[in-house]
């Protein structure tokens, strides 16, 4: 018998219209755990890099975590996984939500989906029966609506349903997948979707997960709710309030957005807005918000409430979370209300809320200096507010302008050309990031801008603090009972680190330190991709829940695969650097290792090619970021070495220079994002 | 004949709709419980509690496993309450034939919930204990019985029968079974 996962794949053929239900080698699983860690195998065996994301050869992989439908708590991670059509790259997006464990009790650890239907299909899996339906009745429909829709018509009111909307039919490049109460928005993976043909995936389930030492197991997971009570009731002090309590960031729950709103960028990720949050906004949010929440809700097996249903006026409920709260209202000048409006059709659309609300905002810009013209908009109307619905509606249908802007404002500055490029200023490897423009270059997060996969900041970061404490009190009251942390090293940086003086940012903490805590951030956030773990009680939290002591005993209580720390950090870097090995054959290099080049004001070239230089070492990666073949040997990768000889690859072993001094300057620092 | 005044233990599940976030956690550790080994698997269809939820309407009603009913219900009303519309078999315990609810996925058989009966005794149902959010919530209460309610019962049912059967059909059946059962 097969614990915690169910041992089985589901591979459709949408070209041929061919199911198949393929037995999983437990061998895999041991060495790539589950989740994202399975699927960057998978990819890496039958996706070629000449594949692009809207060839039919391209997969679109849907994977349950490891842990997923366990009883572990806010195990329920959905990990999306395919060739992003926005940046040719591996793109793995993933959501919360009930889909992944309602996969699990259908009897399947993944849906695989290659070719393409020639006509919108969607599939419905109901435990053995597992169906390619006509969807044409669905063109068009909103994500949510069309969630409804298949409930309703099948007589299931407990089918969990991922769809897409018309972004995702239209192959916007920015599409996402949802799931009513979460979405995988990143990658454009939506677009892929929609390309095959798919509508949405139906999911019903009543068989069993299996757990290989249940009270061993029961134990573990009682540990983590007495720990989520305990956080509940003693925040960490001395840090904002999203970061001090457990949870995906509490936005639904609160309406005082000072922090947000005087810290991030406006508009085009342009302006920052210090003085905003008056008594008057704090009165007029405060109403909108309780007026629109109608609950906070939860994920699957989670006592968190990081999401809301949310009901603005006569409009349709939809459901929230997170900082898709703010990122429409900022982008467009405007104010909550009209963020939670936009957000509904946005939403039954189907796109990232990151992207849009800046490739709009980008749109905008472009008009006022010029490089757009009134006759590139015909009847666009007057307020800003109005033209964000207007521009939401071109785009997601693909008409006229928005044909261009549905490529992200990436592609859409090279379309136009004419110096649009640099309005597209805030992205990394082609995809928009968080609104955020910066003093102080902050090392730590250097490195987890330029060389993260998962594009996201939110989804690398987490562990360590953002920034120093001021006092020696306050950080001996923050390490005190800091026992998620893996080496007492990491206790010592943070004593160390200074907000101003010789030891403060950039040169401290020092390049060989920030390896360290970089390397150790990311490892966390791999670790619960492969396992279905939401971030909001692990990685993404200084103090989680779940953290790199009790997690190789959950895998081998649960799954019965033996683990421990340095056998789960071990895994953990052979999928990571298996996603990387994907990306570098397909043409990713050092030079695409960049945060945005605003991104901080005062910028260090030196030290930035010396955390590089030492980064790609200290990850057994070769000066272009190339997994070397000592380190591919050591992860039990040597396939992926021939595979780089075979392909001309060269991923020798970088020059072993010296590591210069540089002095330490005294620099002021600025808290990061 | 006055009966004794005597108290007993009533077991209660306090359940505030308003408190549900719609996690599935009581789903999820109810049908862990009851798996054989304990804790050996979850599956939410076996469970014994469970979250009749519309996210959309803003529907979240946790619902206990009662009796088996044979039959469905000849008429289903509608309840209105906070102007959200709620089905009749939104707040119905039974194991009945027109829904899929409180059945054993693979032999159709009725699932009903036995607070977690254990030995040595939980404290409280593990659904309870999981529900963090405090909308399931567990209480005790010491309830006064009459015994005198029992004798009325007995008394308006033999009438009953008396104006039914005749009161000479009773005494006769009442002698053969006394009869029956000394013999």
């Amino acid at each position: 018998m097969r614990y915690a996962e169910t041992g089985f794949n589901l591979e459709i053929d949408l070209t041929r219209g061919s199911i198949e239900r393929v037995a999983t080698d437990p061998k895999d699983t041991e060495l790539y755990l589950g989740g994202l860690g399975t699927n960057a195998k998978i990819l890496w065996e039958r996706v070629s890099p000449e594949v692009d994301a809207f060839s039919p050869d391209n997969l679109l992989i849907f994977a349950a975590g490891l842990l997923a439908g366990t009883m572990a708590p806010g195990c329920n991670r959905t990990i999306v996984s395919t060739i992003s059509p926005l940046t040719n790259l591996m793109a793995f997006s993933m959501m919360g939500g009930f889909w992944a464990p309602e996969l699990k009790y259908a009897g399947y650890d993944k849906v695989i989906l290659r070719g393409k239907s020639p006509e919108l299909v969607y599939i419905y899996i109901n435990n053995d029966k597992v169906e390619i339906r006509n969807a044409s009745h669905l063109k068009g429909k909103g994500s949510i609506e069309t969630a409804e829709i298949l409930r309703n018509e099948l007589k299931e009111p407990k089918a969990q349903v991922a769809a897409i909307g018309m972004a995702g039919e239209n192959r916007v490049l920015f599409a996402s997948i949802e799931q009513g109460r979460s979405s995988a928005s990143r990658g454009g993976i939506g677009a892929v979707m929609g390309d095959k043909g798919v509508k949405a995936i139906v999911v019903r389930g009543t068989k069993d997960i299996n757990i290989v030492r249940p009270v061993e197991y029961l134990k573990l997971c009682n540990e983590i709710l007495e720990f989520i009570k305990f956080r509940e009731k003693n925040p960490i002090p001395g840090v904002i309030p999203i970061l001090g309590v457990l949870g995906s960031p509490q936005e639904m729950a609160i309406h005082d957005e000072k922090w947000h709103t005087e810290n991030f960028m406006w508009g085009n990720a342009r302006t920052r807005r210090k003085d905003f949050w008056t008594e008057d906004v704090d009165k007029s949010w405060l109403e909108t918000m309780e007026s629109s929440r109608k609950r906070l809700i939860s994920c699957y097996n989670c006592p968190m409430k990081c999401g809301a249903t949310i009901k603005v006026k006569d409009l349709p409920t939809y459901m929230m979370k997170c900082f898709s709260k703010l990122t429409y209202t900022m982008a467009a000048y405007s104010d909550l209300e009209f963020g939670l409006t936009i957000a509904q059709r946005a939403t039954e659309y189907g796109v990232d809320g990151y992207s849009a609300p800046q490739v709009m905002a980008f749109a905008l810009e472009l008009l006022e200096a010029g490089i757009l013209t009134e006759k590139d908009f015909p009847d666009l109307p007057s307020t800003n507010e109005e033209r964000f619905f207007y521009l939401l509606d071109k785009i997601v249908r693909r008409e006229g302008i928005g044909d261009i802007l549905a490529n992200g404002t990436h592609s859409a500055a090279e379309q136009i050309g004419n110096g649009a490029e640099a309005f597209a200023h805030n992205n990394i490897k082609k995809q928009e990031q968080l609104p955020l423009k910066l003093s102080m270059l902050n090392p730590i997060y250097y490195l987890m801008y330029a060389t993260g996969e998962k594009i996201s900041i939110t989804q690398i970061e987490g562990q360590f603090p953002q920034g120093p404490f001021a006092t020696i009190e306050e950080r001996e009251e923050f390490c005190k009972d800091w026992f998620q942390v893996p080496d007492d090293k990491f206790k010592q940086i943070l004593m160390e680190w200074e907000p101003r003086g010789e030891k403060s940012n950039p040169y401290f903490p020092t390049v060989d330190m920030c390896c360290d805590i970089v390397d150790w951030q990311e490892k966390m956030h791999y670790i619960d991709d492969a396992l279905g773990i939401c971030a909001g009680l692990s990685s993404f939290h200084m103090k989680a829940a779940y953290h790199i002591h009790n997690l190789p005993k959950f895998i081998s209580e649960g799954a019965g695969i033996e683990m421990d720390q340095h056998i789960l950090s071990k895994a953990a870097k052979r999928y990571r650097t298996l996603v990387r090995a994907i990306n570098i054959a397909r043409g990713m290099r050092r030079k695409d290792e960049k945060p945005p080049e605003d991104h901080w004001k005062k910028r260090f070239p030196e030290l930035e090619k010396e955390l590089l230089d030492a980064y790609y070492k200290f990850k057994g990666w070769n000066d272009e970021g190339i997994p070397t073949k000592e380190s591919l040997h050591d992860l039990g990768l040597d396939y992926v070495n021939e595979e780089f000889q075979r392909r001309g690859i060269n991923n020798e072993n970088s020059s072993d220079a010296p590591s210069k001094e540089i002095s330490n300057k005294t620099e002021g620092e600025k808290h990061e994002g | 004949m006055k009966g004794e005044k005597k108290t007993k233990i009533v077991k209660t599940i306090k359940i505030d709709v308003d408190k549900c976030n719609g996690c599935r956690a009581c789903e999820v550790i109810c049908s862990s419980f009851h798996s054989s080994p304990k804790y050996s698997s979850n599956n939410p269809s076996r469970s014994r509690i469970r979250i009749i939820h519309d996210p959309i309407a803003d529907i979240y009603v946790p619902v206990y496993a009662g009796e088996y009913a044979v039959a469905e219900c000849a008429g289903r009303d509608k309840y209105i309450i906070d102007g959200k519309e709620y089905d009749e078999c939104a707040f119905c315990r039974a194991s009945c034939p027109s829904r899929n609810l409180f059945k054993e996925p693979d032999s159709g058989l009725p699932l009903k919930c036995d607070m977690c009966e254990s030995d040595p005794t939980l404290d409280k149902p593990m659904c309870v204990k999981w529900c963090l959010n405090e909308a399931i919530v567990f209480e005790e209460r010491e309830v006064e019985v009459d015994d005198e309610v029992k004798q009325d019962e007995l008394e308006i049912g033999l009438e009953a029968l008396a104006t039914k059967f005749g009161l000479n059909k009773v005494n006769e059946l009442v002698a053969q079974m006394s009869a029956a059962k000394k013999g």
